[in-house]
């Protein structure tokens, strides 16, 4: 690592120390670490936008002249009126485009994602433990979510069974955050660990 | 009060310092723990593994730095893997930050094995709303990405030659932290039925099981147990082998507070009773 | 009319979306491609809202004694970017502002989120109590799921199995209904949206 690399990552281990002081109590050095993020974020985003979005997406169109474009540019100048009082109403059109369009093709894409290819999943050979136990999971926890009827008699055990099958579902996925959790910490140290090493080694 | 009321009510600060202790010792003391495989993960290697030279697939780096703990090491060692394999990679981001980090962890790979962009490799960029950006790459990739991210025409790409959309690759790798991977398989999948795995992290994988039952994804990355597995399945070690004793300490402590509260709450409850 | 042309707008593009799905013709995929990409750019222009926002507000926290200071190191933080970032060069990974991404953002934003496993530490020690039958069976899978990370000899394999079957049998079964249900609201909401039953995304007068 060279020296000037070694400064980087010095000020980006000492970042790293002032959110962490956070833990014993809320403090200048974390609130200082909190504002730059968010004011080196905004200013990552407005060049982000300004390059790769409207440099390399929306002028491009008007170079290249498809000049058809400038029905989406209108419509996204449209949207800024939304800070007006007076000039706000503009902006719902920009805002009916975008839903008009997503909304048509949600309709279709979940159909088939979330429902038809779930429901085929499911509708398999009840020739294994595996396949019984995946469908009586499944219709349970369907029963379950069915609220207009009363959870009772043979309706109740159905539906308890669900709920016990969302519990596993549920333990499953805590499990897995508590693995996600530790990640995020373990790579920080991972981090620090190999500065430290940086730094004796350059010493 | 009682020792349990009291150890049940203990400052959260010594619960932190425990877990602080508990993470520096493997930083002081290296150990390894063993890690096996399991066949998700298998899946999205042999379809990296199984091209040829010169195929062509599209990886989605789709995450911000608040998970880079978990996917970055999935993304190193599938980079590695493909330019080892001098496969041509299209590469682009869905997620706002996640375009700075891919482009530092791309050139960062590439320079290892001398690729270059444009002839081996192909970073469309960023553009918002994932959904629509997955519809239109599933028509054109021209459409919404005229140009690369460093501002050169797709056009006059050799990586680009005959790859008009998503539907000319061999598939697509996502590595996302958000809501990006269920519209890959809602939008992407659903839409034009390419093959598509998913790296996610390990709060999201449980949500995943269900479309690799359904097929709609081949592969699954769960977690950064999963990045462990793919470096051990790829040869490309990073930081995912090495979290995995920091996670075996950890968990065993958590799994010890929590043993301990409960003893606690048992034995405050059964004194309560008396 | 300021609300009943966006209205049908949204019912005539909404159900010629839908149509479009089962027409596959060539000027089919040329409206499905270029409606697509008109939302796009329409986009890139609500973008920057929420910077105008952002920035607008911290200039205004300047005149407050007790708020200047950490407004001043936002906006530093923000015209440093703004100002390293201007060249296309600095969109490359060796450019300053790339540096100042990598060492910066990268760092707080990750070690921001690496607080909560302290915090689920301390939310194991405190609130994960077996009270009740689901809480019992919620923490048991937990358990089981969390032990795969440590080694337990002979016992590991069976372990791993044990993980394999509840991830792919009942977890699978959960989340798939779970799937479904959420599934058939947002088709519901869509429906309703096009129908122009839910006008909420017009705002208020």
């Amino acid at each position: 690592m060279t020296t000037v690399e070694l400064l980087w990552q010095t000020l980006a281990v000492l970042l790293t120390l002032c959110v962490f002081s956070f833990l014993i109590k809320d403090n200048p050095f974390y609130k200082f670490a909190e504002r730059l993020v968010a004011g080196v974020a905004a200013g990552f985003w407005t060049m982000l936008v300004y390059h790769n979005l409207f440099r390399d997406k929306v002028l491009l169109t008007m170079q290249n002249g498809q000049w058809a474009y400038i029905i989406p540019i209108l419509l996204g100048i449209g949207m800024w009126t939304r800070f007006s009082k007076k000039y706000s109403w503009i902006s719902r059109f920009s805002i009916a485009f975008y839903i008009g369009i997503s909304t048509g093709i949600s309709v279709t894409v979940y159909m088939y994602t979330a429902i038809f290819k779930q429901i085929s999943a499911t509708i398999i050979p009840l020739n294994s433990i595996t396949n019984i136990l995946i469908i009586v999971g499944v219709l349970c926890a369907l029963f379950y979510f069915f609220f207009s009827k009363a959870h009772t008699g043979a309706f109740g055990v159905v539906s308890r069974i669900g709920i016990y099958t969302l519990m596993i579902g549920f333990g499953a996925g805590f499990g897995l955050t508590v693995m996600g959790r530790i990640a995020l910490l373990a790579q920080r140290v991972i981090f620090i660990r190999g500065y430290v090493l940086a730094l004796i080694g350059a010493g | 009060m009682t020792f349990w009321e009291k150890l049940m009510n203990l400052d959260r600060r010594w619960i932190y310092l425990c877990i602080f202790i508990v993470v520096i010792i493997p930083a002081i003391i290296s150990f390894k723990v063993p890690v096996s495989t399991t066949p998700e993960v298998k899946k999205v290697f042999n379809f990296i593994d199984e091209m040829q030279p010169g195929d062509h697939f599209y990886l989605g780096i789709d995450y911000d730095p608040s998970a880079l703990a978990e996917l970055d090491p999935m993304t190193y060692a599938i980079l590695n893997q493909a330019f080892s394999k001098d496969l041509k990679v299209i590469i682009g981001c869905l997620s706002q930050f996640g375009v700075g980090m891919a482009e530092l962890r791309l050139s960062e790979v590439a320079a290892i094995y001398g690729k270059e962009s444009g002839i081996d490799y192909c970073f469309l960029g960023y553009r918002p709303y994932p959904a629509i950006v997955i519809l239109t790459m599933g028509v054109d990739f021209r459409v919404t990405f005229p140009l690369d991210y460093y501002g050169v025409p797709l056009d006059s790409l050799e990586v680009m030659n005959g790859i008009r959309n998503l539907m000319d690759v061999k598939g697509v790798v996502d590595i996302t932290a958000g809501n990006v991977a269920d519209m890959w398989i809602t939008y992407g999948n659903g839409r034009f039925g390419f093959p598509l795995a998913i790296g996610v992290t390990g709060v999201m994988s449980a949500d995943y099981y269900q479309y690799l039952q359904s097929g709609q994804i081949f592969g699954l990355i769960p977690g950064i147990k999963g990045a462990a597995e793919y470096e051990i399945l790829s040869g490309f070690e990073t930081t995912g082998l090495q979290s995995i004793p920091y996670q075996t300490l950890a968990h065993a402590v958590i799994l010890l507070f929590i043993i301990i509260s409960n003893v606690g709450y048992f034995a405050a409850r059964r004194k309560k009773g008396r | 009319m300021r609300k009943q042309i966006p209205i049908y707008f949204v019912l005539v593009s909404g159900i010629v979306m839908i149509i479009q799905y089962f027409v596959p013709s060539e000027e089919s995929e040329w409206l499905f491609t270029y409606a697509n990409d008109w939302v796009i750019v329409i986009g890139i222009y609500a973008l920057p809202l929420g910077i105008y926002s952002l920035v607008k507000a911290e200039f205004k926290k300047l005149k407050n004694p007790g708020e200047a200071f950490y407004a001043g190191v936002l906006l530093f933080g923000y015209f440093i970017m703004v100002f390293t970032g201007l060249t296309r060069a600095s969109r490359e990974a060796a450019s300053l502002h790339m540096v100042l991404f990598n060492n910066i953002l990268i760092p707080i934003q990750a070690t921001i989120f690496s607080l909560l496993a302290f915090y689920i530490a301390s939310a194991a020690y405190r609130a994960f109590r077996a009270r009740t039958i689901l809480a019992t069976i919620l923490l048991l899978t937990a358990f089981i799921i969390m032990i795969r990370l440590i080694p337990l000899g002979p016992l590991s394999e069976l372990n791993q199995w044990l993980v394999t079957k509840i991830l792919t049998i009942p977890n699978m079964a959960a989340k798939r209904a779970i799937t479904m249900g959420v599934g058939l609201g947002v088709i519901a909401t869509c429906i309703k949206i096009i129908l122009g039953i839910e006008r909420t995304y017009l705002g208020h007068d």
